[in-house]
Order: structure tokens, then sequence, then C-alpha cells
């Protein structure tokens, strides 16, 4: 599957809700997630893209739009 | 091996609303509670000082340990709120108990203080015998500064909590301690001198998601047990929230998580011994696991078993 399709999945389930955020849109201050959702979303990336993200890379930045966690997951691999 | 003996606590009077604290800043009561449980926090008296909570704790936890101070052999102080950089209040504890000589020493490591101190005092009580650990914490200090974060001053609030370790015999047996640092991320939850106290929530949630179930991890680990076996888990209480999702990850029912953050909001260091406290249920043969995460990133557990 599309990776940016796989991630807006992801963004999708874990903010239960139906908006499509746009690439660059950031996803905390548009509400679509909160604090405590960032954790979900991590473990959930871990899950879908089979990568271990360390604990010095959990910086809120990296995961805030569509396109950060696209160009992420891409030099995970 | 070391021993926990007794525990022991010490709040404020004044109990400060969300709706009192929420018009200070602008904030929404139920915002506050929404987003960390808290529904109330103590306030120290202007002239109520770090030491002077700490004392009281000491005091509390001295006595439902029948054990008087001049048997202890050192004293460990956790605050990262205290008045002024030096002296702390190690000392100052140590001499309202009326020690003049007594080793004590401050650990000023913030939220995280209690479970280091915890962890060093069970190390140590092999050559000392008889350590207090205190932490005590006067954050409406130095969470309402101005300029008031709105998302942060509402969170915190006053008190101090005391725990006695002894060498010799006790409620609960220490069986395990892990306490870890990772300064990458100091920038993230910091107090510089004569601001407020400033916090990447975001940064702070991500890391202790992961940081706290792995030290509870370790601990169980190193001493046999499962999460599932635990009878009671009692830490820092910094979020609500907070305490469910490390609940989760651990993979036992949010109710096996101790938790009086709705009444005392996040008193730092103090927060994990206030609550062991009020807790106070050891058992024997029932294990309880205890653990913190603060500013620094610095974060640990420790298993017990109840005898």
């Amino acid at each position: 599957m599309d990776r940016r399709k796989r991630i807006l999945e992801i963004i999708r389930d874990v903010s239960k809700r139906s908006d499509a955020p746009a690439p660059g849109e950031s996803l905390f201050e548009s509400g679509l997630l909160d604090s405590f959702a960032l954790p979900d979303l991590v473990t959930a990336l871990e899950e879908a893209f089979s990568v271990k993200i360390p604990d010095a890379d959990l910086i809120p930045r990296k995961f805030d739009t569509v396109e950060r966690i696209e160009s992420y997951i891409e030099g995970r691999k | 091996m070391a021993y926990i003996k007794a525990f022991g606590k010490y709040l404020p009077q004044r109990v400060v609303e969300n709706g009192e604290i929420g018009a200070l800043v602008s904030t929404e009561p139920e915002w506050i509670r929404n987003v960390s449980g808290i529904e109330q926090r103590r306030f120290a008296g202007p002239f109520e000082t770090v030491a002077d909570m700490g004392h009281c704790a000491a005091c509390d936890c001295l006595a439902r340990a029948d054990v008087s101070p001049s048997e202890l052999g050192m004293i460990l102080v956790s605050s990262g709120s205290s008045e002024r950089s030096f002296p702390g209040p190690a000392a100052v504890i140590a001499s309202k108990l009326g020690l003049d000589a007594t080793p004590s020493i401050d650990v000023p490591v913030a939220s995280a203080g209690s479970i280091f101190a915890l962890t060093l005092a069970s190390r140590l009580v092999a050559a000392y015998r008889n350590i207090l650990v205190v932490a005590s914490e006067k954050m409406s200090s130095v969470a309402l500064r101005e300029p008031r974060d709105r998302g942060v001053a509402p969170l915190f609030g006053d008190g101090a909590g005391a725990c006695l370790l002894t060498a010799d015999d006790g409620k609960a047996r220490v069986l395990a301690s892990a306490i870890h640092s990772d300064g990458a991320f100091a920038e993230d939850l910091k107090l510089p001198f004569d601001k407020p106290l400033e916090m990447n929530g975001r940064s702070v949630i991500l890391q202790a998601s992961r940081k706290i179930p792995r030290a509870i991890q370790e601990v169980l680990e190193a001493g046999g047990r499962t999460a599932a076996a635990i009878d009671t888990f009692v830490m820092h209480q910094a979020n609500q929230n907070l305490i469910n999702r490390v609940a989760q990850a651990v993979g036992v029912a949010e109710s096996k998580f101790f938790s009086n953050i709705a009444r005392y909001g996040n008193t730092s260091s103090a927060s994990m011994l206030i609550a062991a406290a009020e807790w106070d249920g050891f058992r024997a043969g029932a294990d309880v696991v205890f653990a913190g995460f603060g500013a620094g990133f610095h974060w640990g557990a420790m298993l017990v078993e109840g005898v």
C-alpha cells in the first residue's frame, strides 16, 4: 500500500476522526491529535512499517505533519 | 537487604480548586480536569518553606515507624523547588529534627527525586542502617511565576512525603530497583532561575510513556515477577492520563495504579511518597512497584515485597 495512504489511515485510527490532514498541516495545532495520542501514533507507525523508533528520535516535531512522518519513515527503512 | 519501614506525608491546609487557579491563568476548570485529572491542589502559606513541609512529613513518617530522629544514620531530601541554590533543605530538615551531625544530602533531580533517593537509600542502608528519604516541593512558588503558562501553572501543587528505609526490618523488602538519566531532553522540562517552569508537554508525555513502562519491566524481570502478579503500582502523580497510559502499556487494569492526583495535583518529587503514605497497604507476600519520571530526563522504578 502507498506509504502516505497508510500514514493517513493510522492518523485516522489514532485520532478516531475521519479528517484527512493536508501533507504539511500540523496534526497537533489543527487539533487532530493531542499529546496523549502521540505515543499511540508512534507505536502504530512502528508496527505498520516494521521499524523500531529509538527514544532519541521521539521528538514531537518529527511526527507533526504527514510529510514529516513520511520522510522519517523513509529514512528508517 | 533493605526494608521499607514507614511512609509519611504533609499537605498544606489551603485547598485551591480548579476554578480559583483557572481564573488566575484564564483556563477553564473543566479543561484542567480533562487534560490532567486534577480537581484541586494544596498551596503552602507564603512563609511555609520546602524544609518546613519536609520536616512535617519526616515527623509523620518517624511517628508511624516509632523511630526517633537520633536513630537515623542518614537523610536524603529531594526537592526541585527549594528557595535557594544552597544550602538545600536536607541540612535544615535534619536540624529541625534535632540532629547536628547526621549526614543529610540533597537530591535535586525534580520529579524523579523520590525514586532516585529511595534507590540510593536501599543501597546505602547496609552502611547507614536507618535512612530517612524526604521529598518536599513548593511548586506554587515556581509554576505561578510570571509570565504564567496557562497549560502548566494549573497542574502543580505543594506538599511533602517521606519514607524510612532500614537494614533490619519493615513492612516490605526491596527486591529490585533501577534508575536512569538521559540529558538529551534537558531543555524539554526545566526550571530556569527566576522564570516559571517550562515544559514541552508533548515531549514529556512521549518519553514518559515509553521510559516508565520500560523501567517497570526492568525491575519486574530483575525480581522474577510479572506485571499481572503485582498487587499495586504507586507512581509519580503527574497526570491521570499518563498514569492510565502506563497501566495500559504495562498490561494491567488502571485500578491497580493508586491515584490521588485529583486532590493534590502534581507535587513533583513529593507526589509518589504522598501517594504511598495514603495508600500504605502492604500485605505479606504482595508485591508493589514504585515508579517515577521527571526533568532531566530522570526515571526509575522499584519492586518491593510485603513481609
